[in-house]
């Protein structure tokens, strides 16, 4: 049996590991090697150059450094907003009803909030871009945002928001959290229906009011939740992309002001055929990745309240 | 947050029982909040309700007159963005691709996922942790030398190719969630077939997996929607021929091209098209998808 049990385990694990390492494991590293090359991508000739692309990344104010800005707000904004939407929108849907003989309900229609809310996420990104292009788009685009506002008389962006440097950063976050803020209503609120109501009612007879007991019950026995959504939103923020390819002037303009790190990579990988720089630049996304989730899960871990 | 009142009232009139308490909030802030609630699912119904209207317009009139209600509904636009869109093609590509992708990821997952939760061996955290740290990869990095190991073996641009790639980069997470479901299996049931003489295999096939019914079921929708919204592995490894492009890609080369030929009502059309067998099945399964979706996230 003992032969037996190791053929089987071998049996089960060669296709799915041989096909990850493969595809996966292997692409990724190699993409540390050519980082340390000087590689264009297209000829078969190239030589190790050491860091000098890692230098030659944070001397690149072109793109580089305006990429990494962006990237570093997206990675700022998109948890903050998303996660107090998200928390405030479950809490209001489990909690914010009436409270009856002692006992708190949820908002009235709390159901149809949930599948409204988490709808955009099922959406595909290229959807989602198309859609709000067009929501942002110039008046004589037809644009929604833009033929609304000068409906009622109030000034809007001549060429819609994502031609304009002042506004097409704000305009693709937002759209960002419009996609994401569903999702994390329906993770926060599973996460809050575990929690006992008695708590609550014991709040109630102690006469705390909704801030407080959000406050004091349930964000510090959500902070589990809250610490992975962090995760999940920062690796979200570090990927932002797509959004920017389908709606963005140049993808990433106007004049670099929607550039994102994913996006360089792209344009200098693709576009510019400079494979080892954009590898470079992607090296570092990983490492920022792993040291957020090191970080966020090393600093956010707190005792844990068992109940 | 000044306009909360403090919550005395409260604990003022708990003294007389017999007349209902006020509540301890203020109705500005109730009002507000609820406002905001209604507010969001504004924000998100408006935006879908009026693409859907938008595309029942002719072009002159999406740019005239974006507020308004189409003169004439024009099915036109339908019928451009099916044949010369191919957004049915698109959904034909697609399918064909996801029924082995999804599948063989499906299959695949659950056997690593096994192994490793349920058989001890030397090397087993290593080879969970490789899988689950996967999750994390920023796809960009890879692109490129990916791009490359499909090019040499012949596979670039093919639907084998992507398939298999699909397969790859649905694993971490599949194995990661799947892992964790077989672990909470009970072993009772394992034990008494082994004592009935099933084998490594036949436990695995005919008990294993009917009991991890719900994980695969969550997971299989988890893939189904990631996969169909996939975007960027289309990109890159399926770029020659426009004909053969996933669903996502080809609604943003219509969107490209509607650039140049200015048929914007055939390009929301096509998007309509695309978002109503997403919008049907979310409907008929919300709740399993929500729960699909949130699953791998929830302990």
């Amino acid at each position: 049996m003992k032969h037996g049990r190791y053929l089987f385990i071998l049996s089960f694990l060669a296709l799915p590991v041989g096909l990850y390492a493969w595809l996966v494991i292997l692409p990724f590293a190699q993409a540390f090697q050519i980082s340390l090359t000087d590689w264009s991508g297209s000829s078969n000739s190239f030589e190790y150059i050491g860091l000098d692309n890692y230098i030659n990344l944070f001397k690149d104010e072109r793109l580089v450094l305006p990429a990494l800005r962006h990237t570093g707000i997206i990675l700022v904004v998109l948890p903050v907003v998303t996660i107090a939407l998200g928390l405030f929108f479950a809490f209001m849907l489990n909690l914010g009803g009436r409270v009856r003989q002692g006992r708190i309900e949820g908002v009235r229609g709390a159901k149809f909030h949930k599948i409204v809310f988490f709808f955009p996420q099922v959406l595909s990104v290229a959807i989602v871009g198309i859609l709000w292009k067009q929501v942002y788009a110039p008046e004589n685009f037809g644009g929604l945002i833009t033929g609304a506002l000068t409906s009622v008389g109030l000034p809007a962006p001549v060429n819609g928001f994502l031609a304009d440097k002042r506004f097409v950063l704000a305009a693709v976050i937002a759209v960002l959290v419009w996609s994401a803020v569903g999702f994390y209503l329906v993770f926060f609120s599973s996460a809050m229906a575990s929690i006992p109501r008695d708590f609550y009612e014991a709040a109630i007879i102690d006469g705390a009011g909704r801030i407080q007991m959000f406050f004091k019950i349930t964000l510090p026995l959500l902070w589990d939740s809250v610490q992975t959504a962090w995760i999940y939103l920062s690796i979200i923020a570090l990927d932002v992309f797509v959004l920017i390819y389908m709606m963005t002037p140049e993808r990433g303009g106007p004049d670099t002001a929607s550039e994102v790190v994913g996006g360089v990579i792209w344009k200098y990988a693709f576009n510019h055929g400079e494979q080892a720089f954009a590898s470079a630049l992607g090296v570092v996304l990983f490492f920022a990745a792993l040291t957020l989730a090191v970080v966020s899960l090393r600093f956010g871990r707190r005792e844990r309240i068992e109940y | 947050m000044a306009t909360e009142t403090p919550a005395k009232p409260a604990a003022a009139t708990a003294a007389r029982p017999a007349r209902p308490a006020p509540r301890p909030e203020g109705n500005a802030l109730n009002f507000f909040s609820h406002g905001f609630l209604w507010l969001w699912a504004v924000m998100v119904i408006v935006p879908v309700v009026w693409i859907v209207v938008t595309s029942f317009k002719t072009t002159r009139e999406i740019a005239s007159d974006p507020l308004g209600l189409p003169e004439a509904v024009q099915w036109a636009n339908y019928a451009n963005a099916w044949s010369d869109g191919n957004i049915g093609g698109y959904f034909l590509n697609t399918m064909q691709v996801m029924v082995f992708s999804v599948t063989g990821t499906m299959l695949l997952g659950a056997m690593a996922a096994y192994v490793l939760a349920r058989y001890e061996f030397p090397g087993n955290r290593l080879l969970y942790f490789m899988f689950a740290g996967g999750m994390m990869f920023p796809v960009f990095l890879a692109l490129f030398p990916l791009f490359k190991t499909l090019q040499n073996v012949a596979l670039l641009n093919t639907y084998p190719g992507l398939v298999i790639v699909y397969i790859a980069y649905s694993l971490p997470f599949t194995v990661f969630f799947l892992t964790a479901f077989f672990r909470t299996l009970p072993s009772g049931v394992a034990e008494a077939a082994v004592v009935d003489g099933a084998g490594h295999y036949r436990l695995f096939f005919q008990v294993m997996l009917p009991m991890a019914k719900p994980g695969l079921i969550a997971i299989t929708i988890f893939n189904i929607i990631g996969q169909w919204n996939q975007f960027l592995l289309p990109l890159v490894l399926l770029s020659r021929n426009p004909e053969d492009a996933m669903i996502s890609q080809g609604l943003a080369n219509l969107a490209l091209r509607q650039g140049y030929e200015g048929d914007a009502g055939a390009l929301f059309a096509g998007t309509v098209m695309a978002m109503l067998p997403i919008f049907v099945a979310y409907v008929l399964f919300q709740r399993q998808i929500q729960a699909g979706l949130t699953a791998g996230a929830i302990k």
